[in-house]
């Protein structure tokens, strides 16, 4: 495979991802909105952080309102982690890589930036928010559908996951970094029904809560949280579980290419350091440091893939 | 006549190479009045990739530059053995058309100053004609070292009246073309008769006459090549018959020296 | 035009139903209008997934556009194809001898059947190609021969198209849409198969690997990137063959061979399928500037380490200029009378021509000889006085640029409009495969349609469209 389109497929997979990430994020902010009395600026405004785009807002000068804040993010073609521009990100790359994709997953692809596009075109009324989103959401699962039903299980889908998983668990990262002050013990104590809005919506922007009531019950304890989103390998947006997959695809490029290279180890290393101690460990070592690390150690594997896989000149 | 040649370019780059390509005229060509032993050429932090003829029946080698590197040396040499013609090659041979040598190109193009000489061209014959031009443009353009620059055109170099053999060559190729006859550049060596040590290559112009086929002439001496002349590569003018041409990715701040050796061998 | 004057494929020129569009008439009649719009629509919903999609040269915004299919087939039947593919064939050996002998002896010039001020003053000859044996001696590895056709029997070849010819993916994804969309009427007739180009074409490239290739050479398609026009169709090709899709910036020249950047390291390509033009394929060798292209692959195109499809310098055979001299051409390398017509020429280098073509601008077309695209052209009969006058003024600055010919009477072949069936000018796109034993034409090819009623212009950037094109078994 060119290493231009190993390239292609991990960016085609991460913006997809990201698209998907994004609109969570909207909805998330959206409910928040609809739920609370009062001013909502600085939810949108730590919606915004969350999503890694408050400083390319915060640039334009724009007034912060529901409506900006919603606009910025759903699509914008200044916010490239937009919705819009990641779908078109996306696609962008289906094209580049056409040759790897099946007819099936390129069409759902397309079909899904021609969708987006049409729908994104003018600015979406709050009345119309919803839907937008529902077939958004849907559209990107099919190409998801098209990859999993369609795609053979070689390189070509491993640099497709291990795009999914990186920007999946940056995304989580990101999300409890930006957060991480409510989850702190001595937060803990107060118990307020703010901490009470501020932990759902944690669980809401990464679609745990379903999960999370399964497992912990109606009891909102952060430390339970933060458990369940760096460390627990069944929570499918966990660090824990995005790591692991990672290493899973690379080990199966290892096996194919008959190498391991760097990034193999450094996954390892990042899974062993960081992954498999228990969460009081974490909290120890403050939970704002531990993230930092984190999130620098997975883009230091991502530029080490990059390396390994000659995806640039 | 057996000259014995060692030629030695050096690069050095003040920032390293990424990357880079070049293609190496420095192998004499094989033919006419010239027979050559032992060539070689070698390369210090670059390696061969491959050698071809090109469209003038030149040997090219193209070399890639180590990645990474900061100087890069060449280094030819060999033997050639040398038979008196007076220039006179004799008739076009190849598959390179006789009419391609008539094309102007962009360091060969006739201004009104390049027309102006061809003009005072006279004679009874082509050849008479064609060792008048050769002096008419010793006249006009006087040769004269670190004047000039290695982009000039034929124009350029009448119009400021001196120039080194490289522009002497345009000269005389422009006005032969402008007269009717197809003419060609040549790079290659010339054993100076007072020393070994060279401080260039050298350069004179060939043109193929009706009868006689192709002469050459060195405006610079004022003389048909003897056999103190290596024809090395020819082309329509210096761009073709340049012994290094190459493109690289990096490697800027690019200084070049060059040792030349000419010497007859007893 | 007067339609009276006017060949039409399904009607003659007497309103009686030719043979080959029988079976087809009687499947049309039975056929609900309602149903075909609809099969119409979805078409081109169709290709819009697909994303088979040109950008628009000279348009600032590069929109993808579709080009509009008509799913009215166009149908030839098996006598007819066998006669043209003659042609066609012969045609094509006596390009690839003269390519030969233009880079090597020029015979052509010595035995004066072709003036030696067309190749010396002509762009298209590439000299460093000059003494360059080919791999397998193939020089046009993939042509297309332009055919226009004005009655039962006389077809005219407008133009060779010996560079990096386009459109085949439009005719396989035609035949694709048709068959999805009406399964049942390739039930009732038997249409020849176009459905092997690609594995034909994969193996045709095979077969001109250089020998320093092993048993099953690597080929690949080299393509400008994603925004070049016919994008869609250099993915589509790759694509079907199971090949790479390479950009100049995935190739270096690595142990004297040109290679692709792979995830395991460099792997040497041996066949290149280009389509990248000569002036940007290698900025050592040709413009300095281009970034589409490999640092020194001509340099291993001529030690022999790879093969470039189409070779370099193969423009010289299609250029417009050497066109009006195509009749001699086959002649003097077959040995034969030429099969297939030219359509008559006047160059107007010659005085005498550009005499005749100014005073008769308004009832011919002039082209330049570089052009392509249908772009800087003059259609006389449907012109305006002042474009005629415009022309007119760029004819006489630089009479050598172009040539003229006569407006021919294109044949029609029925689109499905509104108002059921229209006839609309078509012309026809044949693709030839050569390899060293072979020379492949696939049955049919594109055509092309103009889709305004009474308009000669069939290009797609100028409002053409396409249909599915049938050759029957007969």
């Amino acid at each position: 495979m060119l290493g231009k389109t190993a390239n292609g497929l991990f960016w085609m997979y991460r913006y997809l991802e990201r698209a998907e990430n994004t609109s969570r994020l909207i909805e998330t902010g959206q409910r928040m909105a609809l739920t609370r009395l009062g001013s909502s600026e600085a939810e949108w405004k730590s919606i915004l952080q969350t999503a890694g785009v408050w400083h390319g807002f915060e640039a334009t000068g724009e007034e912060l309102t529901k409506e900006s804040a919603i606009d910025w993010l759903l699509r914008s073609k200044q916010n490239p982690s937009s919705v819009l521009m990641s779908i078109e990100g996306a696609r962008q790359n289906a094209r580049l890589v056409r040759t790897a994709l099946t007819l099936e997953t390129w069409e759902a692809t397309n079909a899904c930036y021609m969708k987006a596009k049409e729908l994104l075109a003018r600015k979406v009324s709050e009345r119309d928010l919803p839907a937008t989103m529902g077939v958004i959401r849907q559209r990107t699962a099919l190409v998801r559908g098209a990859t999993h039903g369609t795609m053979m299980r070689n390189d070509i889908y491993n640099f497709a996951r291990i795009g999914t998983f990186l920007e999946r668990a940056d995304n989580t990262a990101r999300i409890l970094d930006v957060k991480y002050y409510v989850l702190l013990p001595s937060v803990m104590s107060v118990g307020s029904s703010i901490d009470n809005v501020q932990w759902e919506t944690i669980l809401r922007s990464v679609s745990a809560r379903g999960g999370f009531r399964m497992t912990y019950g109606n009891q909102y304890d952060p430390i339970d949280i933060a458990h369940f989103l760096i460390l627990d390998g069944r929570m499918p947006r966990s660090l824990a579980f995005c790591i692991r997959k990672m290493r899973d695809n690379l080990s199966y490029l290892n096996a194919t290419y008959g190498e391991v290279p760097e990034s193999s180890r450094k996954i390892a290393d990042l899974e062993e350091q960081y992954l498999s101690r228990d969460i009081s460990a974490v909290f120890d070592q403050g939970l704002h440091d531990y993230l930092q690390a984190v999130l620098s150690r997975m883009s230091d594997i991502g530029a080490q893939i990059e390396k390994d896989y000659r995806f640039y000149e | 006549m057996r000259l014995k040649i060692r030629h030695t370019t050096r690069y050095q780059f003040e920032a390293p190479v990424h990357r880079g390509l070049q293609q190496l005229r420095v192998t004499p060509l094989a033919g006419g009045n010239q027979s050559v032993t032992g060539w070689s050429v070698e390369i210090d932090q670059g390696t061969k990739q491959l050698e071809f003829q090109d469209h003038f029946g030149n040997h090219v080698d193209l070399i890639a530059l180590d990645t990474d590197t900061q100087e890069v040396t060449i280094t030819c040499g060999g033997e050639v053995e040398l038979v008196e013609n007076h220039g006179v090659l004799g008739r076009h041979w190849g598959p390179t058309p006789l009419w391609l040598y008539k094309r102007q190109t962009d360091r060969t193009k006739a201004g009104v100053n390049v027309r102006r000489l061809a003009r005072q061209v006279e004679g009874d014959s082509d050849l008479d004609r064609m060792h008048m031009l050769k002096e008419l443009t010793a006249d006009a353009v006087a040769y004269k070292t670190g004047a000039s620059e290695p982009d000039w055109t034929a124009e350029d170099a009448v119009i400021e009246g001196h120039g080194v053999c490289q522009d002497h060559a345009h000269v005389f190729i422009a006005c032969a073309r402008v007269l009717g006859l197809p003419a060609r550049y040549v790079s290659g060596y010339l054993m100076m008769d007072d020393r070994t040590d060279q401080d260039a290559m050298h350069a004179w112009a060939e043109v193929c006459l009706p009868d006689l086929g192709w002469v050459g002439f060195d405006a610079s001496n004022r003389m048909s090549p003897d056999t103190r002349y290596v024809r090395v590569a020819t082309g329509l003018d210096y761009s073709d018959a340049a012994p290094v041409i190459g493109t690289r990715v990096g490697g800027t701040g690019e200084a070049l020296s060059v040792e030349i050796e000419v010497a007859q061998q007893q | 035009m007067d339609q009276n004057q006017v060949f039409d494929e399904m009607w003659g020129r007497e309103e009686n139903l030719r043979a080959p569009y029988g079976l087809f008439k009687s499947w049309f009649d039975g056929e609900e209008p309602k149903r075909l719009r609809a099969k119409q629509r979805e078409a081109e919903e169709l290709f819009r997934l697909t994303g088979i999609t040109f950008n628009v040269y000279g348009q600032a915004a590069a929109e993808e556009r579709l080009i509009p299919f008509d799913i009215v087939p166009r149908i030839i039947s098996g006598l007819e194809w066998q006669r043209l593919s003659k042609g066609i064939e012969q045609r094509v050996r006596a390009i690839n001898a003269f390519l030969y002998d233009i880079y090597h002896g020029q015979e052509i010039i010595k035995a004066g059947r072709l003036p030696e001020r067309m190749i010396t003053d002509n762009d298209a000859f590439l000299p460093h190609m000059i003494g360059v044996q080919p791999p397998g001696g193939v020089y046009t590895h993939i042509v297309g021969i332009d055919l226009v056709r004005t009655d039962d029997n006389q077809f005219y070849v407008l133009e060779d198209n010996a560079r990096t010819p386009s459109g085949v993916s439009y005719m396989l994804e035609n035949r694709e849409t048709m068959l999805q969309m009406f399964p049942e009427l390739f039930a009732r007739n038997r249409v020849q198969r176009v459905e092997n180009y690609p594995s034909d074409l994969r193996s045709s490239l095979a077969a001109c690997a250089p020998s320093v290739a092993g048993s099953s050479p690597t080929v690949a398609v080299l393509t400008p990137g994603i925004y070049n026009s016919a994008y869609f169709e250099h993915a589509f090709l790759a694509d079907q063959m199971g090949v790479e899709l390479v950009e100049g910036h995935d190739l270096r020249v690595i142990d004297g061979r040109v290679a692709m950047r792979t995830t395991q390291g460099y792997k040497p390509i041996d066949v290149l399928y280009r389509r990248v033009d000569d002036e940007f394929l290698d900025p050592l060798n040709f413009n300095p500037d281009s970034a589409l292209g490999v640092p020194g692959i001509m340099d291993v195109y001529r030690a022999g380490g790879i093969t470039i499809a189409n070779a370099p310098g193969t423009g010289i055979a299609d250029d417009k200029a050497i066109y009006s001299y195509m009749p001699d051409i086959v002649e003097f390398y077959t040995g034969e009378k030429a099969l297939l017509e030219n359509v008559p020429t006047w160059r107007c280098s010659e005085p005498d021509s550009l005499a005749y073509v100014l005073d008769n601008l308004s009832d011919l077309v002039v082209k330049e000889v570089h052009g392509s695209g249908g772009y800087g052209m003059l259609i006389g009969p449907t012109a305006t006085k002042k474009d005629i006058a415009e022309f007119r003024k760029k004819l006489e600055a630089k009479p050598g640029n172009y040539i003229a010919q006569p407006t021919l009477a294109l044949s029609t072949v029925p689109v499905f409009t509104r108002a059921g069936l229209s006839p609309r000018h078509v012309d026809l796109r044949p693709f030839v495969l050569v390899s060293p034993n072979k020379i492949n034409i696939t049955p049919g090819g594109l055509t092309r349609v103009a889709l305004q009623k009474g308009s000669l212009v069939v290009n797609s950037s100028q409002g053409g469209g396409t249909k599915d094109t049938w050759v029957l078994e007969d």
